[in-house]
């Protein structure tokens, strides 16, 4: 994987020595709070409801194991002893003091990371599809390309200041599990009647409080083309994206109000003067980039776990069944390990697991860690004649928990318990429902099934796209929880709809579980998973399920 | 008054005596004034550039209006002018803080015009720590022109 050039490594020491900068122009007054404010964010430093919260960069999701180990003794060190993995596949720290922030960072240069532009009105941190450069159904590696992109919306002189913040997603494969139709822009790896590596470029996606699906402004952009596209789009936005109000300054509701032909005319028009003064990187530092990039060798033993192997751990099957992807290389294997224990918070690794899962990853995946926008960390090359050692290790931690897709995979934002927007609890409901439907029998009875859950209108646990979204709001006073059905993060991608009124906290696991119950009465077969389900019957019978009994239980 | 901050530090407006500033609205009005002397022209910034192009040719500085430092289009307009080969002096006026000495530079400004009271809040040796702004930059690395007409 990437590991720092000498000018990255110059980069990030100088940028922890101005943040020393700037928070000691802020004690002496040299810098107003508000202008403090976008600097600290723009390294990563949140205000939360009870502390500072510290997000750390994870480029890509791309992580090694000396780097895990490191985020374990930070954890140790200045925090709590854990961290938060998020669905922006980096992790937080919940509890640092101001003071130690420089330090922290200091530490994070040390093996090559940083919290730069994790937050702020700025391009943010870019995502990647997880299972880059180990998925079967990968056309390229997209990885490659988000580290171009890692480096060019690093301080970015003309986009730092944006109306709003800016979210860059990638896939190599044409099953997206990079979610890039709810990002600011998209980009999907394809390739054109020649045969030539391109993209196609995807714009003015979001979830939030206005949640659209990001439309298509180029089908095909040659590989060449790709930064100066970006800077065209980014230069329209930057100048033409709305300043007056925060909630209308996302790249989305620009696209939306302007039409989306006359923003392809606007960003054509832009492109052509970009390109005059792009000369484009070296050839040898693409070339240096796509090395780094290079798949480990894999060389798996012939023998390799066979289904019909007759001596078998139960437990062990089943988190094969559920944890283990296909390879791109037969006898290899991608393991997800779920971050979703039940009854756990979602996303959350202990110091001491973080250092289980470095030493898994260097013993077993050539030194590679991702961690996944669903939360969870993926081991991208094992052997699968190494699967039970990786297994047992993981039971050892508390990891090896065989949700993966599952009911209890469940993505949750912090909510009131951390975030200082939240106007719900959302841990709690995750936590709950994965009690309720603790049984693995039944999880894998019910199928793939996608929920999440954000506690504000913000939309941070994705719920939009959550085949059960819930979403926490402040009704006077009380939680309460609206249900979604129907969203979808893929190719496929669809916003959920409403299903009516909301449910108070202690009806919304009733309600999840008449959900399923009606889900489990009509599907077809085993194969119909909810998803599909609900495409085909509609919102009806689920309505019914959800609020007819509601009604006779109040009578 | 006003500080005029360059990659030397702070010094007095030389442009004051040299030459008038007129506005967009006036400019776009009642024409540029015809006078011999160095005409300068004061551009908000949700300004069009392309809108702007006939009267480059009489002007010697434009001025960039920033409201607001996280308001960032002046950074885009810059650029713009760069990019359609303007070659004069280009100026960012009003609230720029040093952390952005940098960007403007990179994007084509010469110059920041702040007021008397923000030199004395954010003072010279403050912007002076980020005149190394032409030292490589991720985007230089990449190909990117940070000067177009140059």
């Amino acid at each position: 994987m990437y590991s720092y050039s000498e000018f990255d490594e110059g980069y990030v020491r100088e940028r922890v020595r101005k943040f020393r900068s700037q928070v000691e122009r802020r004690i002496d007054g040299s810098l107003t709070e508000d202008e403090f404010k976008p600097l600290r964010l723009m390294n990563g430093l949140y205000l939360q409801l009870h502390a500072y919260m510290l997000r750390v960069a994870i480029p890509y999701g791309t992580i090694n194991p000396a780097q895990m180990r490191q985020l374990a003794d930070i954890a140790d060190k200045w925090d709590k002893g854990y961290g938060h993995f998020t669905t922006r596949q980096n992790i937080q720290f919940n509890w640092p003091k101001l003071k130690d922030v420089p330090d922290m960072l200091d530490a994070l240069a040390d093996v090559g990371m940083h919290a730069i532009q994790t937050s702020g009105n700025c391009i943010r941190n870019v995502t990647a599809d997880h299972f880059a450069g180990a998925a079967a159904d990968e056309i390229e590696d997209p990885r490659p390309t988000a580290e171009l992109l890692r480096q060019w919306s690093t301080d970015h002189p003309e986009f730092t200041f944006l109306p709003r913040k800016f979210k860059v997603a990638i896939t190599g494969s044409p099953n997206d599990r990079a979610v890039t139709k709810a990002h600011d822009i998209g980009l999907r790896m394809v390739r054109n009647e020649a045969g030539e590596p391109g993209y196609e470029v995807i714009v003015g996606g979001g979830l939030g409080r206005t949640p659209m699906v990001g439309k298509v402004v180029r089908e095909f952009l040659p590989k060449i083309d790709l930064l100066p596209y970006l800077e065209a789009i980014l230069q329209v936005y930057n100048l033409s994206g709305r300043r007056d109000n925060k909630y209308k300054a996302r790249i989305k509701i620009l696209v939306h109000e302007t039409g989306l032909d006359e923003i392809k005319t606007r960003i054509e028009a832009a492109f052509e003067a970009q390109k005059k003064h792009f000369r484009g990187p070296e050839p040898s530092l693409v070339a240096a980039i796509e090395a780094a990039f290079s798949q480990p060798e894999l060389d798996p033993p012939v023998m390799s776990i066979s289904l019909d192997t007759p001596v078998r751990d139960p437990l062990l099957e089943s988190w094969i069944d559920t944890n283990v992807s296909e390879h791109k290389v037969p006898g290899a294997a991608i393991v997800t390990v779920s971050l979703k224990p039940i009854g756990g918070t979602p996303g959350d690794a202990t110091s001491d697991q973080m250092r289980v899962l470095a030493d898994l990853a260097e013993r077993y995946s050539h030194n590679e860690l991702r961690v996944s926008h669903e939360q969870n960390i993926i081991l991208p090359h094992v052997y699968r004649a190494d699967l039970p050692a990786i297994h047992a290790a993981l039971r050892e931690a508390g990891m090896a928990t065989a949700n993966v897709g599952l009911i209890s995979d469940i993505i949750a934002c912090p909510g009131m318990d951390y975030c200082a927007l939240a106007t719900a609890r959302s841990i709690p409901i995750a936590q709950e429902i994965s009690q309720r439907f603790e049984d693995i029998r039944v999880q894998k009875d019910i199928g793939p099934l996608k929920i999440k859950i954000s506690g504000c209108i913000n939309a941070c646990g994705h719920h939009h796209v959550g085949h059960i979204g819930i979403l926490g709001l402040d009704k006077a006073g009380v939680e309460s929880y609206q249900l979604t059905l129907g969203g979808d993060g893929t190719q496929t991608a669809t916003i959920g709809t409403r299903t009516g009124p909301g449910f108070a906290a202690d009806e919304i696991i009733p309600a999840v579980e008449r959900l399923i119950d009606a889900y489990l009465g009509l599907r077809e077969s085993r194969d119909e998973t909810f998803l599909e389900a609900y495409r085909r019957v509609g919102m009806e019978p689920f309505k019914a399920a959800l609020y007819s009994e509601a009604k006779a239980h109040a009578a | 008054m006003s500080i005029i901050v360059t990659d030397t530090g702070f010094a007095a407006d030389d442009w004051a005596d040299a030459g008038a500033i007129v506005s967009l609205d006036e400019a776009l009005e009642a024409g540029l004034p015809q006078s011999n002397a160095r005409l300068g022209l004061d551009l908000p910034n949700d300004a069009d550039i392309d809108q702007i192009r006939g009267l480059l040719d009489r002007v010697s500085l434009v001025r960039i209006a920033f409201p607001s430092f996280a308001d960032g289009r002046g950074f885009s307009l810059a650029r713009r002018l760069r990019e359609i080969g303007f070659a004069g002096r280009v100026r960012a006026a009003g609230h720029v803080i040093p952390d952005q000495y940098a960007f403007a530079r990179r994007s084509g400004f010469d110059e920041i015009e702040i007021s008397d009271e923000a030199g004395s809040r954010q003072t010279e040796d403050q912007w002076i720590a980020h005149a190394g702004w032409a030292q490589s930059s991720y985007q230089d690395q990449l190909g990117r022109a940070h000067h177009p007409a140059a």
